[in-house]
């Protein structure tokens, strides 16, 4: 499938029927409704952030923060889940500069890293909940659980895109022309990150006002 | 979620066999029938919440009734609120943006036909879930705000909120996705030279709308999450029990609220400033201040929320600012009735019963605005929280004015939905009706309130000295099916025999007006040029030409799928198993009082139909996307 690094007049033609060089703004379609859909998520993690916060510290009985963190174990899940971010960054150009062993390397990788840091984030469910933290416990692990738990389901559900993408560039390839469908599922894969960079911050680098073991 | 092409296309295949009868309707991706089923679905389930509506009103028509239960009244007056508030007014509402929008900003589709079919199919399945509810015998009863603590499992143990929290999941995500497709189709789907200024209004408040729409219900969306994992999982969000702050609830549930008004009302809004011009003969006065009040309203809407929680004690400062921001909000709203009185002064005015919608939905909403201006007041607001008062305010705007604007919307666009007119005669019949009725059903409801009758009680006492004006009240809520057999026979009638319509009966200035009634399935022969923001009046009385009058070689529409069906039955039945969780949950609680919820079991009943969902959910997503759509 080497072809497809070329561009036939064939798919120039194609090229020039897709529908966003007809749109008002001059943005593909898909890419406006990603860009509104992520402005919603960002209400939604807002909720969830907003209710961790305003019950931070509000907790009547541990475990609390201070227990059960391991801020070493964190700091490194959340490098990698950046680290995937660049890869992901690889991958689209890739795909943009029509070079499919790359594509697949790059697409497979940030995958990959997104599933080690849902590793991770169920190696620290575990030992939390192994320290008595559980979601019924007290507000902490109510709070603590749902909106990292929501983030996590948004993780898998970029590992399940990318892993998706991964199969179709191998099957039949991308070609540079729907290089878009990668770029949403970048667009999202970032937001995700950005998000877990707030979540991280609110979570493990303010202190928490609530007193430890 | 791929974009659909919907520009010129070459014809790749010979085009399959069209499907017919019932299977094209559950395979289209036609925003016009969308539309169509948009419109009937939801004009059922505001009959239904008419039906809760007049029992309700039978119940007070005299002191100490026993029609109903205490009980059951709580189920009627929740679920009346929940069906028209999510079931009768948005989606009538969202009929008009499927099938007009589209039209009026000369696009042959919304940008994501299959997206639209999917939210179509969520909102009816939504619709039937949280209705399902009667039949099982546990209504929904907690309100249509569902105050936890109230509608914790602690104080309603029955599968009942359960109910009114997975339906309202399942209608919040198909309100979302709608969002999604209606943004950009608006953005991005204008015809050339329909610039942002030269939209319709009806188009803009749509925008308006998908915005408040797509920021607000992701709010509700957490919520109702949190409410249900108490529910069914045993957190503690909102329970006192474990420091949880029922607050927090009302907090999220009116950040969601108030936005949801003016998603009821803006529709309304639009539409009026359609009709009014069109009947006046004169361009809508000021219509960029009616634009950017609508834009404005739009941004103070989640500025207000806590105007709902006055009596809640968040103390002085708060109170102050929400009050003035709440007074503030009424600017906006104000300077566009005085731009729709404007635009009929002086005009050559055509008394349709479109027009007398209109006309009748400015008078009753400024009635409804005046109420709501006196609750901006705390000191007021005292008073009258949890009194009939705010019953009849919310009544003004929502009957008087979203309900009054939607059937002007009807009478406006039925001839260019069916290509016939509905009689005139019988429509003003109607209108009469309606608005005597409503008047007298709901104006007394103000003296009621001032009179400190509360909200929400099944029966009162004699000597409370509130029967005369709750017999009055009752004796209009029951006029108010009157006029609406006058209008479903106008239908039914005028839809086979009526006259003829043409394509413009109203002398229109928008681009609907400019194709044939009913439109083809393409709407444009030709993508039209928009030479201002009244393209048709251009054409007919200048010498600008919109470029119709030829026909594009290639026209393509998408085909028709039943994928969207899937996924949306996938979507509900993940949401749904959480109402075989709840019953669990309630035969648990009937056997053995106060256990605690994490000590009940997942029921392999629940799991698998979690399992089932998901992947009937994944297999109607990979299908979609995988679906050609050459
Ligand atoms: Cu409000």
């Amino acid at each position: 499938m080497t072809t497809m690094t070329e561009t036939s007049p064939a798919t120039a033609a194609a090229r020039a029927m897709l529908p966003e060089h007809g749109t008002s703004l001059g943005v593909p379609n898909l890419k406006l409704a990603f860009w509104t859909f992520l402005g919603s998520e960002c209400f939604f993690f807002g909720t969830l952030v907003a209710t961790y916060l305003s019950y931070r510290g509000k907790s009547l009985t541990g475990p609390y923060p201070a227990d059960v963190f391991n801020f070493a174990v964190t700091s490194i899940s959340s490098f990698v889940l950046l680290m995937s971010s660049y890869l992901m960054v690889l991958a689209l150009a890739a795909v943009q500069r029509g070079d499919r062993g790359k594509t697949l390397a790059w697409l497979f990788g940030t995958a990959l890293f997104g599933l080690i840091f849902l590793g991770f984030q169920a190696f620290e469910f575990t030992e939390f909940y192994a320290k008595g933290l559980t979601l019924q416990k007290n507000l902490f692990g109510t709070t603590f659980f749902v909106m990292t738990g929501f983030h996590g389901a948004h993780v898998a559900v970029g590992v399940l895109w990318l892993l998706s993408l991964f199969v179709v560039a191998w099957v039949k390839g991308i070609p540079r022309e729907k290089a878009l469908n990668v770029e949403v599922a970048g667009l999202y894969w970032h937001f995700v990150d950005i998000v877990w960079i707030v979540i991280f911050t609110v979570v493990y680098l303010i202190p928490d006002p609530s007193k430890g073991a | 979620m791929s974009a659909t092409p919907l520009t010129a296309h070459p014809a790749h295949a010979p085009p399959a066999a069209a499907p017919s009868g019932i299977w094209d309707w559950i395979t289209t991706v036609d925003h016009k029938k969308i539309g169509l089923m948009y419109g009937v679905t939801a004009y059922g389930f505001f009959l239904l919440g008419g039906i809760e509506a007049l029992v309700i009103r039978a119940q007070l028509v005299k002191p100490q009734s026993e029609l109903v239960s205490a009980q059951f009244f709580n189920a009627l007056f929740t679920m009346h609120a929940t069906t028209m508030v999510f079931l009768a007014v948005m989606p009538l509402s969202a009929a008009f943006f499927n099938y007009i929008v589209p039209l009026q900003i000369g696009a042959r589709d919304v940008a994501f036909p299959r997206l639209n079919a999917f939210s179509y199919w969520l909102f009816l399945l939504g619709g039937l879930l949280i209705n399902l509810s009667f039949l099982l015998g546990f209504p929904p009863d907690g309100g249509w705000f569902a105050y936890a603590s109230l509608s914790e499992r602690m104080y309603s143990h029955s599968p009942a909120m359960d109910y009114w929290v997975v339906g309202l999941l399942v209608l919040g995500t198909a309100s979302l996705a709608a969002g999604v497709n209606f943004i950009v189709t608006i953005l991005n789907m204008r015809a050339p030279g329909m610039t942002m200024m030269r939209m319709p209004v009806f188009v803009w408040m749509t925008l308006v709308v998908q915005f408040l729409v797509v920021l607000s219900f992701p709010i509700i969306t957490v919520g109702l999450i949190e409410l249900l994992l108490d529910r069914t999982v045993g957190t503690n969000f909102f329970l006192p029990l474990h420091g949880g702050d029922p607050l927090l609830w009302q907090h999220l549930f009116w950040l969601f609220g108030h936005p949801e008004v003016y998603i009821l009302i803006l529709p309304a809004m639009g539409m009026v400033s359609e009709v009014l011009p069109t009947f006046s003969r004169k361009p809508l006065f000021g219509a960029p201040f009616v634009v950017f009040s609508g834009i404005l309203i739009g941004f103070l809407g989640f500025g207000v929320w806590s105007h709902h929680m006055f009596t809640a004690g968040l103390g002085p400062v708060a109170d102050a600012a929400f009050s003035a921001t709440t007074m503030l909000i009424g600017v906006p709203t104000g300077v566009k009735i005085f731009n729709w009185i404007a635009t009929m002064w002086g005009g050559r005015l055509r008394f349709t019963t479109a027009m007398l919608f209109s006309v009748g939905f400015i008078a009753l909403f400024t009635i409804g605005g005046l109420s709501g201006i006196m609750h901006a007041s705390p000191p007021i607001d005292l008073h009258q929280q949890d009194s009939y008062f705010v019953v009849a305010h919310i009544h003004y705007v929502l009957f008087g004015g979203a309900i009054m604007g939607l059937f002007s919307g009807i009478y406006y666009w039925f001839p260019k939905v069916t290509g016939r007119l509905l009689d005139e005669g019988l429509g003003k019949v109607h209108f009469t009706l309606q608005f005597v009725a409503l008047n007298i059903a709901f104006f007394p409801m103000h003296f009621l309130g001032v009179d400190g009758m509360p909200r929400r009680v099944f029966t009162y006492d004699e000597a409370d000295g509130w029967h005369l004006w709750n017999l009055v009240s009752t004796v209009g809520a029951w006029m108010i099916p009157i006029g609406l057999l006058v209008f479903m026979y106008n239908v039914w009638w005028s839809a086979r025999r009526g006259p003829r319509a043409g394509d413009d009966p109203w002398d229109g200035a928008s681009l609907e007006w400019a194709i044939s009634s009913p439109p083809p399935v393409h709407n444009f022969d030709a993508i039209p040029n928009v030479p201002s923001d009244r393209p048709l009046w251009d054409q007919k009385y200048g010498d600008a030409t919109l470029g119709l009058d030829r026909r594009d070689p290639h026209i393509h529409l998408p085909p028709n799928s039943y994928r969207p069906l899937i996924a949306a039955a996938g979507v509900t039945t993940v949401f749904g198993a959480f109402l075989i969780r709840g019953h669990d949950i309630y035969r648990h609680l009937l056997d053995a009082p106060g256990s605690t919820i994490q000590s009940i079991p997942f029921s392999s009943l629940f799991l698998a139909t979690v399992a089932t969902g998901v992947i009937v959910l994944l297999y109607g997503l990979y299908t979609w996307f995988f679906e050609p759509v050459e």
